[in-house]
C-alpha cells in the first residue's frame, strides 16, 4: 500500500502506542521511542516492520511513541494508521492482510 | 565469583571493598565482633553554648574537611530540606570528596546532583535513591561505588565500624538549646526519629538542625543531648505538606483488591494467624487493602495482633484504636494519621532502627514477625526479589526494610501484579537481587499464587484452600506469553554500585547503564 498522507492511530496512554505514518522518501524510515525500549525495543521494531511488510508498505516514514503496548496493540495501531492514510476506515480486509 | 543467590560478583569488587560474597541469609548467626566507637568532644563547662548561628558555623566547628562522611536521616521523606541545605554549604565552602551516608534519599534531594558531578560528593551510601540521583549513579557520574543497604544493614555497618560517620546532621522537628530532639510538637513533625539514633550514638560530631527551638528540657527525647555537639536553628527543615500526606485513599482498583483478598485468605489459613500474632505491611494499595480486610476478620473472630511493626500507616493505627492491635512499634510514619497516633496513643511506640532490624545486635523486632506483606519490582523463579534497580537498569528504588523483614518473618508474602505495564514482574532473572529467595515464602499476583517449594509446610496448610495456586515458573510463563520475553538490559562493564546484604556481604552489583541501540 502507498502512504498517501500523514495519518495517526493510537494514544499516549499507558499500555498503548501512538503510531504516525507519513509518505516516505524511498524505503521505510522507522523511528521508535518507548518506555520499555531496553526490554522490548527490538521486538517493537520487528512487529512494526512485519506489519508494514504484510500491508505491502515499502515507502513510509513511521514514528512510534510506545507506552508499553503489547505486540497485538502495536500491530493494530500500525494497520489503522496505514489504512487511515488511504482514507479507508470501513470495509477493512479482516482476515485478509489484517489478521 | 558466584554468590549464594547465583549472582556474579567481580573479583576486583570483592578486593576493592574487602567484602565477601553473600553466603546465605543466616550465615552470620552468632558472629562475634567488637563495636566501633566515636571520638567524643566533652562538654564540661556549663557556660558553653551548643547553639550555632548557621550551617556554615556548624560545619566549621565540626572541622569539616575533604574526604569526610556526613550522615542524614530520611524521616522528612519527600519534604526533606536538610540534606540539600547542608550540601549546598559544603559545596559553597569548596569541600571535596564527601561521602553521604543517608538512611535514604529521594527526589527531594535532586538538587545535590550537581555536587556529584563536580566532585563535592564522591560516595553515596543509602537504602536507595530515586529521581535524578539514581540516574546520576546509573550513568556513572559518582566517583566511588554507591552502597545500597537495608535499614538494618545500615545500623550494622555503623555499629561495626564498616562506615564511620564524621558528622551527623539530624533534622529535629523540636529541639532545645542542649540538643534534646523530639519528632513531634513543631511545624515539621515526622512522628519518630528512629533512623537517626545510630548516627547520634556513633558519629564523631552530631549537629541537631531544627526549625522549632523549645525550652529546655525537651523530653522525653527521641535523641538525647548527651550525643549532640551543636544545635542549629534554621527557617525550615522540611515541607510539612510533603513530609506527611493525608492517608492514601483505600484503593478501588479491582485487581489490587483481588490480590489483597488472596493475601488475607492466605494469611488466615496459616497456623500463625492466632491470638497475639505479629504483622508488618507496606504502603502499597494492595498491602493497605489487605490490612483493612484482615482487620475485619480479626474483629469477627476476636483475634488480636500482639505486635504491629514497621513503617506505619493510618489503617494500622485504626486497628490500634479499635483495640485489635496491642502494641504498634514504629520506625517511620508514612502519613498524618500515623503521626497523630504516636502523639496520642500510649501503645504506639517509637523504636530505633537497630531495635527494628539490625542483624548484628542481640535480636531485633523483625525476628519476631509472623507475617510481613511486601511489594517488589521483580521476582525471579528462585523467589529472589529486586526492589532497587528498575527493569530498565536505572537505580530507582530502595531496599528499606525489605530484606530485613523477609529474613525475620515466619511468613514473607510478596504481592505484585504479574505485569507492570508491559514489564513481566515474574521472570527468569531479576535485574539485581536485593532480597534472597530463601527468605521469601509466597508470591501473590493477579494471575495466581506461588508458594516457595522450600515451604512444604505452607503448601500442606493450603491443600484444601480455594485459592489459585500455581508454580512460580507458571507465573513467569503466563507473563512472557502476554508481554513477550524481555531482552536483557545492556550494561557497561563498570560497576557503579553494590547491593549490600544485611550482613555486609555483597548480594549483587549494579553496572553502569549503556545507551540503547538496535
Amino acid at each position: 500500500m502507498e502512504i498517501k498522507k500523514t495519518a495517526m492511530a493510537g494514544t499516549l496512554e499507558s499500555s498503548d502506542a501512538q503510531v504516525t505514518v507519513e509518505p516516505g522518501e524511498g524505503g521505510i524510515e522507522l523511528l521508535i521511542e518507548s518506555s520499555v525500549m531496553y526490554q522490548y525495543g527490538r521486538r517493537i521494531r520487528t512487529v512494526a516492520l512485519e506489519t508494514l511488510n504484510r500491508l505491502g508498505v515499502t515507502n513510509a516514514r513511521v514514528t512510534i511513541f510506545d507506552k508499553g503496548a503489547l505486540d497485538c496493540t502495536i500491530k493494530a495501531r500500525v494497520e489503522c494508521a496505514v489504512y487511515r492514510s488511504n482514507e479507508i476506515t470501513e470495509q477493512l480486509p479482516w482476515g485478509g492482510v489484517i489478521r | 565469583m558466584r554468590n549464594a543467590v547465583g549472582r556474579e560478583i567481580p573479583e576486583e569488587i570483592l578486593k576493592e571493598t574487602g567484602k565477601e560474597a553473600f553466603r546465605g541469609a543466616y550465615a552470620f548467626d552468632n558472629y562475634e565482633y567488637r563495636k566501633a566507637a566515636p571520638t567524643v568532644h566533652a562538654l564540661n563547662d556549663p557556660g558553653r553554648s551548643k547553639l550555632v548561628e548557621n550551617i556554615h558555623e556548624a560545619l566549621v566547628k565540626c572541622g569539616i574537611r575533604d574526604g569526610m562522611t556526613l550522615s542524614f536521616h530520611h524521616h522528612f521523606r519527600e519534604g526533606d530540606y536538610v540534606v540539600n541545605m547542608v550540601m549546598e554549604e559544603v559545596h559553597r565552602m569548596g569541600v571535596k570528596d564527601i561521602t553521604i551516608c543517608a538512611s535514604s534519599l529521594g527526589k527531594a534531594n535532586d538538587p545535590i546532583v550537581p555536587y556529584i558531578e563536580d566532585g563535592t560528593i564522591t560516595g553515596l551510601q543509602s537504602s536507595g535513591v530515586r529521581g535524578r540521583i539514581g540516574e546520576a549513579i546509573s550513568n556513572g557520574k559518582l566517583k566511588n561505588l554507591a552502597i545500597m543497604r537495608s535499614h538494618g544493614g545500615r545500623v550494622r555497618a555503623i555499629e561495626s565500624g564498616e562506615v564511620h560517620i564524621d558528622i551527623a546532621f539530624i533534622g529535629a522537628p523540636t529541639c532545645d538549646e542542649y540538643g534534646n530532639m523530639r519528632a513531634n510538637g513543631g511545624k515539621s513533625d515526622c512522628g519518630v526519629l528512629s533512623y537517626a539514633m545510630a548516627d547520634a550514638e556513633y558519629a564523631d560530631r552530631v549537629v541537631a538542625v531544627t526549625d522549632c527551638l523549645v525550652p529546655f528540657p525537651n523530653i522525653p527525647a527521641s535523641i538525647s543531648m548527651v550525643h549532640v555537639d551543636y544545635v542549629c536553628v534554621v527557617d525550615a527543615i522540611g515541607n510539612p505538606e510533603k513530609i506527611a500526606t493525608g492517608a492514601a485513599k483505600p484503593t478501588t482498583d479491582v485487581r489490587k483488591l483481588m490480590m489483597a483478598d488472596y493475601c488475607t485468605q492466605f494469611v488466615i489459613h496459616t497456623p500463625y494467624f492466632k491470638e497475639g500474632f505479629s504483622y508488618q505491611t507496606g504502603v502499597g494499595g494492595a498491602s493497605i487493602a489487605s490490612t483493612i480486610s484482615l482487620g475485619k476478620i480479626m474483629e469477627e473472630r476476636g483475634i488480636h495482633m500482639g505486635l504491629g511493626l514497621g513503617g506505619i500507616t493510618t489503617p494500622m493505627c485504626e486497628l490500634l484504636e479499635k483495640g485489635l492491635i496491642k502494641k504498634l512499634v514504629d520506625t517511620q510514619d508514612f502519613d498524618l494519621g500515623a503521626i497523630e497516633s504516636i502523639k496520642t496513643n500510649p501503645n504506639h511506640i517509637e523504636i530505633s532502627a537497630s531495635e527494628y532490624a539490625n542483624p548484628f545486635n542481640k535480636g531485633a523486632y523483625v525476628n519476631k514477625l509472623d507475617f510481613v506483606i511486601l511489594a517488589s519490582l521483580e521476582v525471579d523463579v528462585h523467589f529472589n526479589c529486586n526492589v532497587v534497580v528498575g527493569s530498565d537498569g536505572m537505580i530507582s528504588g530502595a531496599q528499606g526494610g525489605h530484606p530485613d523483614t523477609a529474613a525475620g518473618a515466619k511468613c514473607t508474602i510478596v504481592i505484585l501484579p504479574l505485569l507492570q505495564g508491559r514489564i513481566p514482574a515474574i521472570r527468569t532473572d531479576v535485574t539485581t537481587v536485593t532480597t534472597p529467595g530463601e527468605t521469601v515464602d509466597v508470591v501473590i499476583t493477579d494471575y495466581g499464587i506461588a508458594i516457595n517449594p522450600r515451604r512444604q509446610d505452607l503448601v500442606e496448610c493450603m491443600k484444601d484452600v480455594d485459592l489459585p495456586f500455581c508454580t512460580i515458573e507458571e507465573l513467569r510463563d503466563k507473563a512472557y506469553a502476554m508481554a513477550g520475553e524481555p531482552d536483557a538490559v545492556p550494561f557497561e562493564d563498570r560497576v557503579v554500585g553494590i547491593i549490600e546484604a544485611r550482613d555486609g556481604t555483597i548480594m549483587d552489583v549494579v553496572h553502569q547503564r549503556k545507551e540503547f541501540s538496535f
